[in-house]
């Protein structure tokens, strides 16, 4: 079932896909800025975020509030999001409102400066921070968005500090930093445009050349500093949190290999057979037979750059220490190293990733979403009818091999959240942290 | 376009002007996926939509026990039994089905809601027959083992004793609380709160079971890579021979108590934000004006560019987001402003958006804004079901509120025809100032004296330990 792509360069250096599918009169644009946290420059943590939140602040052609509301006339769905490496913006219309999707992008993508002003900025800095303050500040354990990958990589490295942002970096954004910012890294030769759904193909071309091409290459960017870390952390790694939760809850990071690296799919197997859902290693033993958490799963991070992170999550049942669960974790993992996984679990976790692949891929949206991804992390759209192969491929041998490389006691960063009422009888309450020498 | 428009684009130079803006080519048109309804001999129904797009298919099965259906004092049974299903059945303990579903690639979802139980799954349609025939255990011959009735009860209390740190899910259910009288099921989480989930037992389960899981209570659902006479043969063979007398209708509760405002506060010292809930009991489903009442909804806080949003977020940059609903259920479900803002800035928020609620009922909205709501949900329709899982979300969703086969047919038009003037008759009618609930989860010290001044009464503080003992 693999899904028709075409594939064209601008000469201003934008990457452009096409996928067809005429199956409903609808179609999804979707750009992929090859830029995101990692990018920010010291002193600017949360900046990538903050100003993607700007572009939707309005362009030279388009008002202030105009772009939400242009898009949600024609009968349209929109948003965009920040990551780590990458920050996309995505729209799905109806398909006759194709060309005001393209026109809005290349609008911003040309010509956002002159409608920046320190009011907009101000206003969206506010909501910014009211967006840290749901989703971190005053949500239980919402912090670990920000810890686990604080614990996960060393201090100097890109993916170490906050995606949203402190306050104070925050409050320090500026308008110089905005055109800054929008000049080196939203460029079109630093951006993957895709489009799919119903449209035609040398209709689309047009008006991509008509709103894109004259919008100028970039003076080019500044490198990412060199992001391989070790491939385990080689010592403990241990931050314990007192925070107003009601229950314990651990988080646990591996080093594990970059997405879309032959290894990769061994640990996204790895992942599902330890935490991909009911079904799997740690819910069998710990929700269902021990009875110690209500909650685990496990899943990979998914990170194309330095080093991908497997992550364990699991949630105590009140009556359950943190020593226990803890220790609990500790014991499933390594019980999985030693005894090795079956080819039968290999199956079940195969067979449910290439459910949720053919299902996510009836969505125009993420069809487009999954074509930027493979274009700006590999150069190549293509990849995206290989995953169901790359998975199948996958042996309990090279699984095996995964965990007892990468799931050792050496590689295992715990983030342990402790209920505020309980941290008396909690021992080592303090951060409690020793990075690998 | 023509073919020099494109020359004379593609030799613009760089950092020339933008293209200007493009009109709309003329649309395409759209209809909702074909189905058709069967009902077998035992009168279990089944709703059919082939879609063949990828090999793919979604089943709901919907059965009528939800939250409504229970007897008093059972609060939670509903969803406790529903949860139970996949953990044991058909000769089979919870966790071999759940390896058995999930070798299939097929991850099965129960769960029950205030109307109906669901069981749900997606499966590539190889796979669709030996799901299905598991799924058929889990409705026929599900076991309810103790242990696992202990176990989902404990995590159930579990879940409620995370609520109390969780300032969403605590401004939720004291929202609830304070719109509706105590004896209503709507006043309790529809899972049941720590008390009645505590005292629930298997027998209750299997009572509730055996009085509501019937045959002639049940509904089939599947869109996707399947035809109807497949359908109908796997729903024969699997279904056939599932007799049971039907169920006594559910009655659902009416809430008709006319409240006047309250103010309170749920302490969480400290909180960074404070987590506001504003509304009263709304309507049902059934209500005769949904699409005015729907799209009033939209242009006040229902969409990104509603009033509520654009003036909390975009104007103020009080809060991330901030939007209104009404909850349609079969009963008066809530209708609720909800939105999570600075602390300081609590009264102002609430002042504000008691303010547009005031406008919308006071001034006809322009015929600009109207059409913003209309052509977005008119133009939004055929996005909303691109995947077989949303189809048949949709079909269920008209089991459910007995909607006729053509509702989906017919949606565009009707949402097209919603006029100013119905807009402004239904904020009058489905809006009520005087009966506003005012709910927040905040730090009383910094926001008592605003919040009371916005509301115009002193607001009662609660604190959430007092709420519920843990076991």
């Amino acid at each position: 079932m693999d899904i028709p792509i075409e594939r064209f360069t601008l000469p201003n250096g934008l990457t452009v896909i096409l996928s067809e599918d005429h199956t409903a009169p609808l179609v999804a644009v979707n750009l992929w800025y090859h830029v995101g946290s990692a990018n920010e420059r010291h002193g600017r943590t949360g900046f990538a975020h903050l100003f993607e939140h700007m572009l939707f602040q309005g362009s030279a052609d388009v008002g202030a509030n105009e772009h939400f509301e242009l898009v949600q006339r024609a009968g349209g769905t929109l948003n965009g999001s920040t990551w780590l490496d990458r920050t996309n913006y995505f729209e799905t219309v109806p398909s006759n409102q194709l060309e005001l999707a393209l026109w809005l992008e290349a609008n911003r993508m040309g010509w956002l400066l002159p409608a920046m002003t320190q009011q907009k900025l101000d206003t969206q800095r506010d909501v910014v921070q009211n967006e840290r303050r749901w989703s971190m500040d005053n949500q239980p354990y919402g912090t670990w968005w920000e810890r686990l990958p604080a614990l996960a990589f060393p201090a100097d490295h890109p993916f170490h500090h906050s995606l949203i942002g402190s306050m104070s970096d925050l409050d320090a954004a500026s308008l110089e930093d905005i055109a800054q910012f929008f000049a080196t890294y939203y460029t079109p030769d630093n951006a993957v445009l895709s489009i799919a759904g119903d449209f035609d193909d040398a209709e689309a071309r047009t008006m991509v050349e008509r709103h894109f091409s004259s919008i100028p290459r970039g003076a080019g960017r500044p490198a990412l500093p060199d992001m391989v870390v070790p491939s385990t952390y080689g010592g403990p790694v241990r931050e314990v949190v007192t925070d107003d939760v009601m229950l314990p809850r651990l988080f646990l990071a591996a080093r594990s290999p970059v997405f879309g690296s032959d290894a990769y799919y061994a640990a996204s197997v790895a992942a599902g057979i330890i935490g991909m859902r009911k079904g799997s290693r740690m819910y069998r033993a710990l929700v269902r037979d021990q009875q110690l958490a209500a909650e685990a799963q496990a899943f990979t991070y998914d990170l194309a750059k330095g080093s991908d992170l497997l992550v364990v999550d699991v949630t105590a049942r009140p009556e359950t220490t943190v020593e226990q669960l803890e220790a609990a974790v500790h014991a499933e993992l390594d019980a999985i190293v030693e005894t090795g996984v079956t080819a039968e679990e290999v199956a079940r976790v195969v067979t449910m990733i290439e459910t949720d692949l053919v299902a996510s891929l009836q969505s125009a949206s993420e069809r487009a979403d999954k074509l930027s991804m493979f274009a700006t992390y590999f150069g190549d759209p293509g990849l995206v009818n290989e995953q169901a192969g790359r998975y199948r491929a996958v042996r309990a041998e090279q699984v095996n091999a995964f965990l007892r490389t990468r799931l050792v006691r050496a590689n295992r960063a715990t983030l342990l959240y402790v209920p505020r009422e309980a941290d008396a009888a909690t021992p080592g309450n303090e951060l409690a942290m020793a990075e690998a020498p | 376009m023509s073919a020099s428009i494109e020359r004379d684009a593609s030799v613009s130079t760089p950092g020339s002007a933008p293209a200007p803006r493009p009109m709309p080519t003329a649309s395409r048109s759209y209809r909702f996926p074909q189905f058709e309804r069967e009902r077998l001999d035992n009168g279990m129904q089944l709703v059919v939509a082939p879609v063949t797009k990828l090999p793919i298919a979604t089943v709901i099965v919907i059965v009528e026990a939800g939250a409504s259906a229970e007897p008093t004092g059972k609060e939670g049974v509903a969803a406790l039994t529903a949860r139970l299903l996949p953990e044991g059945a058909g000769g089979l303990d919870g966790a071999v089905l759940a390896e058995r579903f999930e070798c299939l690639g097929a991850s099965v979802e129960s769960h029950a809601d205030w109307d109906v139980a669901a069981v749900s799954l997606t499966a590539l349609t190889a796979q669709l027959p030996a799901a299905l025939a598991l799924v058929r255990d889990l409705l026929r011959a599900p076991a309810f083992p103790e242990r696992e009735v202990a176990r989902l009860k404990e995590e159930r209390l579990a879940e409620l004793l995370q609520q109390r740190a969780e300032p969403r899910g605590l401004a939720d259910e004291q929202f609830a609380r304070a719109l509706y009288a105590p004896d209503v099921r709507y006043a309790a989480p529809p899972d049941g709160d720590a008390e009645s989930v505590r005292a629930l037992t298997r027998d209750d389960v299997r009572a509730f079971y055996a009085a509501r899981y019937r045959p002639a209570a049940t509904t089939l659902v599947i869109a996707g890579d399947v035809t109807v006479t497949e359908a109908r043969t796997l729903a024969d063979t699997l279904f056939g021979d599932w007799v049971g007398e039907l169920a006594v209708p559910v009655t659902t509760a009416v809430d008709t108590a006319q409240r006047g405002r309250l103010t309170r506060i749920v302490s969480k010292l400290d909180a960074p934000q404070s987590e506001v809930r504003v509304g009263h009991v709304g309507l049902p489903r059934s209500a005769p004006d949904y699409f005015d009442a729907m799209v009033m909804n939209a242009v006040l806080g229902g969409l990104f560019s509603s009033r509520i949003n654009l003036n909390l977020r975009e104007a103020h940059g009080y809060t991330y987001g901030a939007f209104s609903a009404f909850e349609w259920r079969r009963g008066s479900g809530p209708f609720v402003v909800s939105t999570a803002v600075k602390s300081d800035v609590t009264g102002a928020a609430v002042r504000e958006i008691l303010g547009e609620i005031e406008r919308i009922r006071r001034d006809e909205i322009d015929e600009e804004e109207l059409t913003l709501a209309t052509s977005y949900l008119d133009g939004v329709f055929p996005i909303r079901y691109e995947t077989t899982a949303a189809i048949a979300a949709a079909l269920a969703n008209l089991v459910v509120h007995s909607l006729p086969d053509d509702y989906y047919d017919r949606y565009r038009d009707r949402v097209r025809a919603v006029t100013t003037h119905g807009v402004l008759r239904a904020a009058q009618a489905h809006l009520h100032p005087d009966r506003m609930r005012i709910v927040v989860v905040g730090d009383p010290s910094v926001i008592a004296t605003p919040l009371g001044e916005a509301a115009g009464m002193t607001p009662d503080v609660v604190l959430p330990e007092r709420l519920e003992r843990p076991a």
